[in-house]
């Protein structure tokens, strides 16, 4: 049944079918919304969980840590500074492989400090070893949930990950969602048997130290553990489509791509303002469509290159900036790398940081640009300012 | 062997580094002097002196041969040997 | 009672002969018994007893990093809590992890009263990475980071009191002890994990190579700690010192001239003003604890 809700709200309600035995969190804006109701629920005897109110981000990942280590199914929800304090953390939860689910509503990082959205935060940690799927809307974070404690717990991927999410864009809006009752949640997301554990019964050591002679391999262990997260993403983005109706079976999704001449590439809520600026282009005669990526992490390289191929022209959205890198965007260097066509021309534009809004209008500036051949740069600077 | 998830392990295996080739000095146990304190068994940092037929034993296997043992036994029953080797 | 027989720390570690927190390990695991499960920091200890495959530990153990081994074990705790399981959650951690970098997550994990043990093993500086000073570092020590120099007499500071700044966070329960009374570990380890509440427990641990002495005087140098007064083996219960060891005490010259991390103080010259500050600190302490005979 659909219910007009808060975009934190259906996440909150969505963590909550997910039965998390422990919750720590910090508050952060934007992402506060999302642990106050996870406390109300606490606090209420909605949600039977141990919710520990921590001192820092960086604590919550690791007491998320040290609880997914003993067996508990748990959550955490972050933005910004938050998760950049928890980068260590991070990328020892990958390592000791412990499927930690973490709600990212985005947010810029500083300095200068600016509590609005952009993608910088979780895309500077890419390289962490979590999958990272990007929302567009409050149905895809709330289904995102469920769909992310599935593939971090099956036996072949034990990897942690992120839903991200645009902070005040979609975590402060009201929109429509479907959540799910408990019974259908219950059989497509049984409880977790975790495959490493510590018990006292049957005691082990986690978390060794590795010389040259191992370290090597355990990080390809996890990048291996990575690749089969996105065949573990397709099998149960079917198993939720049976259960819900709702498709998750890519890690992409085409919009009027088929015949296009130029393509858009964007992650998260843009992609829902690109959709509208490209019927209106449509209207008028311009072959336009736009590539919508969900996993950043993997990152479906195949499959854009798929989407893409025959596409002359393309054009990506980037609400982050790779400081230092030549094409700027940290998302085009890879969807160039994926097209791997010399004749292909594919730029990148930074736009909207620090919660600058991206509208019709500049998506449809943005192709004006690249039909000019400018490119890799900032959109929408104010010139006055420089 | 393939690796174990998260460089994990189960008990056991650091007996697989024989740390009696570190020593230099070895403790002789006179038994003639010992009280059967467990002093030494007590203090030593390898864990390596077991209670084997009532006589407090060295398993020079493990034993680093570091003396704490011979300085601390109160009835000076162990003394510190230049190791043969 | 615990049982003292009880070897749950392997051999085969590769800590140095004669190894203070290697002792340590293995006492603090008679007093828990095998029904814990540990924390580790990074740091010496975890680096002599875990290379990967092989661990000395015969209870559960996770190291995970430097700073956050008490925020590991708040969610141990947690977890444990919600599936009705009662394992002890103890946290072992050097000096460097306890007194500095993991200020923050103990202060949080003491504050919100989980029912955890902290035990630092005390060796008084970072001895994993060359022995740096560390806030536990104590008056006039010469490390690598504070060096007695032509115009320097070592660490310039003195030794944090953690044990008071935890027992204000409203532990129930604060003890040091010294792997020198290798009974009084195994009994104040005891009484910490089946006291309800975060406590906390700090072990002098020497540490021959950061010190410099001989690895058979590990214990002997400990001991001397206590009898001059730089060390005081005290309970503190819900704030209150319960009990403290009582000493007929040396001068502090007995312990300091054992060790080259002091040297500077007796050579080339003997610095009667500096060893008269560090006399002054044991005094100081003798009062606090009323220690003296």
């Amino acid at each position: 049944m659909l219910q007009i809700m808060e975009g934190s709200h259906a996440v909150a309600e969505a963590v909550k079918l997910c039965r998390p035995d422990v919750i720590a969190a910090y508050p952060i804006t934007p992402q506060t919304h999302i642990v106050e109701r996870l406390a109300d629920m606490v606090a209420d005897g909605e949600l039977d969980s141990e919710y520990i109110c921590v001192e820092s981000e960086f604590s919550a990942l690791s007491a998320c840590l040290g609880a997914s280590a003993a067996g508990s199914r748990v959550y955490s929800a972050t933005s910004s500074q938050g998760l950049l304090l928890m980068a260590e953390v991070c990328f020892n939860v990958a390592g000791m492989r412990q499927p930690v689910v973490m709600s990212i509503a985005n947010r810029a990082v500083g300095a200068p400090l600016s509590i609005w959205n952009d993608q910088q935060d979780s895309i500077s940690l890419r390289d962490a070893g979590w999958f990272q799927w990007y929302a567009e809307d409050a149905q895809e974070i709330s289904d995102f949930h469920f769909l992310a404690y599935k593939v971090a717990e099956d036996n072949n991927v034990l990897l942690p990950g992120f839903i991200c999410f645009d902070g005040f864009i979609l975590s402060h809006t009201y929109e429509p969602v479907d959540i799910p009752d408990q019974e259908s949640v219950s059989a497509f997301l049984p409880p977790y048997h975790p495959v490493i554990q510590l018990d006292a019964t049957d005691p082990m050591t986690m978390g060794m130290y590795a010389t040259p002679d191992y370290y090597m391999e355990f990080r390809y262990e996890i990048d291996k553990a990575m690749t089969q997260s996105a065949i573990a993403l397709r099998k149960a983005g079917s198993e939720f489509k049976e259960h819900f109706g709702r498709d998750y079976g890519e890690l992409i999704e085409e919009y009027r791509l088929s015949d296009a001449d130029f393509a858009f590439v964007a992650l998260g809520s843009v992609c829902g303002t690109i959709k509208d600026a490209v019927d209106e282009m449509r209207k008028d005669g311009k072959k336009v469509g736009l590539l919508k990526i969900r996993s950043y992490r993997p990152f479906p390289a195949e499959e854009i290159k798929k989407a893409l191929s025959g596409i002359p022209l393309v054009a990506i959205i980037e609400k982050n900036l790779s400081i230092g890198s030549r094409m700027k965007g940290a998302v085009g260097l890879e969807v160039k790398d994926a097209i791997n066509d010399s004749g292909v021309c594919v730029y990148s534009y930074i736009i909207g940081l620090g919660g600058r809004d991206i509208r019709k209008l500049h998506i449809r500036g943005v192709y004006e640009e690249a039909m000019k051949g400018n490119g890799d740069t900032f959109y929408g600077l104010r010139e006055e300012l420089l | 062997m393939p690796l174990n998830i998260g460089c994990s392990a189960r008990p056991g295996k650091s007996q697989e580094n024989k740390t009696g080739s570190w020593r230099v000095f070895k403790p002789d146990f006179h038994y003639d002097l010992c009280t059967s304190c467990g002093t030494c068994q007590m203090i030593c940092p390898e864990g390596c002196i077991n209670l084997i037929d009532d006589k407090f034993t060295p398993d020079y296997t493990f034993c680093k041969g570091c003396g704490l043992c011979a300085e601390q036994c109160p009835a000076d029953a162990i003394s510190m040997k230049k190791e043969e080797k | 009672m615990a049982d003292k027989s009880l070897e749950l720390f392997d051999a085969g570690h590769r800590a140095c002969g004669g190894c203070g927190p290697a002792l340590a390990a293995r006492l603090i695991l008679k007093g828990c018994g095998p029904h814990t499960i540990v924390t580790v920091s990074t740091g010496c200890m975890e680096v002599f007893s875990t290379p990967y495959p092989e661990t000395a530990w015969k209870v559960p153990l996770i190291h995970s990093l430097f700073e956050n081994a008490s925020a590991v074990a708040s969610g141990i705790e947690a977890s444990l809590k919600k599936q009705g399981r009662n394992e002890h959650v103890i946290c072992i951690c050097g000096d460097g992890a306890t007194f500095d970098i993991g200020m923050l997550c103990i202060s949080g994990a003491f504050e919100r009263g989980h029912n955890i043990t902290y035990i630092c093993y005390d060796n008084e500086a970072y001895m994993n990475t060359g022995i740096q000073r560390s806030g536990a570092t104590p008056y006039d020590a010469s490390t690598t980071t504070s060096p007695a120099g032509r115009q320097s007499f070592g660490n310039s500071r003195p030794k944090k009191d953690l044990p008071s700044i935890l027992a204000a966070h409203g532990a129930p329960y604060v003890a040091t002890c010294s792997v020198a009374y290798p009974n009084d570990i195994i009994k104040k380890v005891e009484r910490a994990v089946n006291t309800e509440g975060p406590c906390y427990i700090q072990v002098h641990a020497p540490c021959c190579t950061g010190w410099g002495f001989d690895g058979k005087k590990t214990m002997a140098v400990g001991k001397l700690a206590i009898e001059t007064g730089l060390w005081v083996n005290f309970e503190l219960v819900n704030g209150s010192v319960e009990k403290a060891k009582k000493i007929k005490r040396r001068p502090v010259e007995d312990y300091l001239q054992e060790q080259k991390r002091f040297r500077h103080l007796f050579k080339p010259n003997r610095n009667d003003a500096e060893i008269a500050k560090i006399q002054a600190i044991a005094d100081v302490n003798a009062l606090k604890y009323g220690i003296d005979i």
